[in-house]
């Protein structure tokens, strides 16, 4: 672990090396104002792996030779203050960053040894594979039902109607929703409460079967109650999913996560388990962010 | 103490000016109800002229006759052949009715007056009888016969009997028999069924306002197959891929200059490729329909590319995010969702496209049509034409009838807008 042993507190000194890792492989080299990141940004049994990952909206250089990866069976908090890129780095992870015109990827990100930027990977079944939830629970105007048959129809998952609704009601239960709305299918699922919809919502994602699960700050629209259900099902969904979640509230990343990372004006400062960047962040801008100085 | 004295003063100041604010609001609010009244007035006179002058046209004054169906008349050589009775001189049948009713005319002039207070449409009246029934023949009935079209305005008022006679249409001689008429019971007002399924006439207590209306329908089915497809796939286009460059900035100026363009320079337009390049046959409603394409295109596309953007984006991330295509996700969230925004810019546009005159004028649209359309490649006229033609006519009889066809007008236009606003409440979503 060479790069956790050479990282010091010295911040606003310009690095010109990327990381190594364990396997041998540098990635690129970036020079500029790019910060090092501290901690590990590996993770014991990898699922994805990012490597210096740049993001630029046209000009703008909104992420900056990120590397991390996201652990199997594991929750990984992204935390930062608001603009520091952790919406943008996170849309990488499946490609939604596709839809914005202006919006360039480089460096390499990859899921069992493919590149998902590569010329022949395709978008859709990668979307299947790495699901999202939104910030703000966006059900379709659909029914309960139809919100999550939506995705095994469109991939055929399903052969016929019984076998449709066994997933339905599956992905319902595993997201606690199904006691709550076992006798309203039939009604749209915009006229569930918030914290319904979001859980709607992920159980819209689980039912194309994912292997990662990526949330974008999903209990900021709720209130306690229903932040409190979200983040007990996250808990479960950790069993069989890999899920990378952005979060504001740093109580809520202590409360989920097993790592953290923390991004800071497009930086990845520091990446660690989550235990550590809480108790003892080694960086000072994670502590002066986790202690409340700014953020 | 000096924090308190200047909340005072701040709640003071607040106060003074509130009875200003509150009087600036009454007055904005009584502009707008001014504004509203003024113009249900004239909405209100607009329908009291319309309904006022038009409502006469629905009913038409009918003679009753005692007609001897002769066979001389009908069939002078007996041989009742379909082709012999359609040859029949029922004319004459008329005019022997008549003449037996007033046997004391006998001069030429007052004779023809006499024979002029059925209409000449009593004749195929009677022609249709015998053809349906050929044992008519042989036997007296009485039958109601349309009147003729002056008859109809001295019935229903239109001509004052008070007049000095070289004043009026009718003379004294021609009112007496109508008096006569009258008195026997011989003349009642019916509902006139000929308005609505006639074509145009020359004769107006023949002149009906179907074949217009039937021009406008194959008119706007041609508006409509072509318009909306095209202009609902070039929003979709313009606004889900087209990629942001100067080419998709001046296309979408000129769609917009498109909506600014007179309606006569379509016709032109019309005349000039579809008549006289690719041949199209004139007056015909497939060209009607083409320039009228043209001319609402630009409406659905603003309208169809405004419903497009409203779709919110977290509905296209949602889709997208569990693993739809660009494709999938337009057809099957982006495009009903936006749908009855689309529909309502296609139904206004196709409402502006029903009252549209002028390009009309420019292909043929004008000319005198008495059958019925029966496609779009027949000629036909439309119902705003139809309106411009009757308002052009002398015989005080097209008076009432344009009213009429302006009624007819605008309850397609109430009809449409209202279909507009159901199917914009039917597929309204809330997100
Ligand atoms: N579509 C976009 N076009 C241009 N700049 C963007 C876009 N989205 C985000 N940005 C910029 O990228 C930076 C990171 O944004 P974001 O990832 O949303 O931050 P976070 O989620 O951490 O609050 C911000 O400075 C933001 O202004
Ligand atoms: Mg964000």
């Amino acid at each position: 672990m060479d790069n956790v042993a050479t990282a010091e507190h010295t911040d606003f000194e310009e690095n010109t090396i990327a990381h190594t890792s364990d396997m041998g492989h540098s990635t690129a080299t970036v020079s500029r104002d790019v910060r090092k990141t501290v901690g590990d940004i590996e993770a014991e049994n990898p699922r994805m792996i990012c490597r210096g990952v740049n993001v630029h909206y046209g000009d703008k250089h909104a992420i900056k030779d990120v590397s991390v990866d996201l652990g199997k069976n594991e929750v990984l908090a992204m935390i930062g203050p608001s603009g520091c890129g952790k919406s943008t780095f996170l849309r990488c992870l499946n490609r939604m960053n596709d839809t914005i015109d202006d919006c360039h990827v480089t460096g390499s990100i990859s899921i069992d040894e493919q590149d998902i930027y590569d010329k022949s990977m395709d978008v859709v079944p990668l979307r299947a594979q790495v699901g999202m939830v939104f910030q703000k629970p966006n059900p379709f105007p659909k029914s309960i039902y139809d919100n999550i048959a939506y995705g095994p129809r469109i991939h055929g998952l399903v052969e016929d109607k019984e076998e449709l609704d066994h997933l339905v009601e599956g992905s319902l239960r595993k997201a606690g929703l199904w006691a709550e709305v076992s006798d309203r299918l039939a009604q749209p699922g915009t006229g569930l409460s918030g914290g319904q919809q979001q859980r709607l919502c992920i159980a819209r994602t689980i039912a194309v079967s994912p292997e990662v699960i990526l949330m974008d700050e999903p209990c900021s629209a709720l209130d306690p109650i229903a932040t409190a259900k979200v983040e007990e099902l996250i808990d479960e969904l950790r069993e069989n999913y890999t899920i990378a979640i952005v979060t504001h509230s740093m109580q809520q990343a202590a409360r989920v996560s097993q790592r953290t990372a923390y991004f800071h004006l497009g930086d990845l400062i520091e990446v660690g388990s989550t235990e550590q960047i809480f108790n003892m962040p080694r960086h000072q801008l994670t502590e002066d962010y986790i202690t409340g100085r700014f953020g | 103490m000096n924090d308190t004295t200047q909340k005072r003063n701040t709640m003071e100041i607040v106060k003074a000016n509130l009875a200003k604010r509150y009087a600036r609001e009454q007055r904005f609010r009584a502009y707008g109800i001014a504004a509203i009244s003024l113009g249900m007035m004239f909405l209100l006179m607009l329908f009291i002229s319309i309904i006022g002058n038009g409502y006469g046209a629905f009913m038409q004054t009918y003679v009753k006759l005692d007609i001897e169906f002769t066979a001389d008349r009908i069939d002078p050589e007996g041989t009742r052949t379909e082709d012999a009775l359609s040859a029949g001189n029922y004319g004459g049948l008329v005019k022997d009715s008549l003449k037996r009713m007033f046997p004391n005319v006998k001069k030429r002039t007052p004779k023809k007056q006499l024979y002029g207070l059925a209409s000449s449409g009593a004749a195929y009246q009677l022609r249709k009888m015998v053809m349906d029934n050929p044992d008519l023949i042989g036997t007296t009935q009485s039958i109601w016969v349309t009147a003729d079209d002056d008859v109809d305005m001295l019935v229903k008022g239109h001509i004052d009997r008070t007049l000095p006679e070289a004043d009026r249409r009718m003379n004294d001689s021609q009112i007496s028999w109508i008096e006569r008429l009258e008195k026997e019971g011989r003349i009642e007002k019916r509902f006139n069924i000929t308005f609505f399924t006639a074509g145009d006439s020359r004769e107006p207590e023949l002149a009906g306002i179907w074949g217009a209306a039937v021009g406008s329908i194959y008119t706007l089915l041609v508006t409509l197959a072509l318009s909306f497809p095209i202009g609902v796939a070039t929003a979709v286009y313009l606004e889900e891929f087209a990629p942001c460059n100067k080419w998709t900035d001046i296309i979408e100026v000129n769609i917009n200059n498109l909506a600014a363009v007179p309606s006569i320079v379509f016709g032109l337009l019309g005349l000039a490729v579809f008549i006289n390049f690719f041949g199209l046959p004139r007056s015909a409603p497939v060209v009607g329909g083409l320039v009228l394409t043209l001319m609402t295109l630009p409406t659905i596309i603003i309208a169809s590319r405004a419903a497009l953007k409203s779709v919110p984006p977290s509905i296209r991330e949602a889709a997208l995010g569990v693993g739809a295509s660009k494709m999938q996700t337009i057809t099957h969230h982006v495009l009903p969702l936006a749908m009855p925004g689309m529909l309502t810019g296609t139904i206004i546009g196709m409402a502006q496209a029903l009252g549209e005159t002028a390009p009309l004028l420019m292909i043929g649209m004008v000319a005198f049509i008495v059958d019925i359309p029966g496609g779009a490649f027949d000629p036909s006229t439309v119902l705003p034409v139809q309106i411009y033609l009757w308002a052009d006519s002398p015989e005080r009889a097209f008076v009432e009838k344009t009213s009429a066809a302006i009624m007819v007008l605008l309850g397609f236009l109430i009809m449409m807008n209202a279909i507009a606003v159901i199917l914009r409440k039917r597929f309204e979503r809330r997100w």
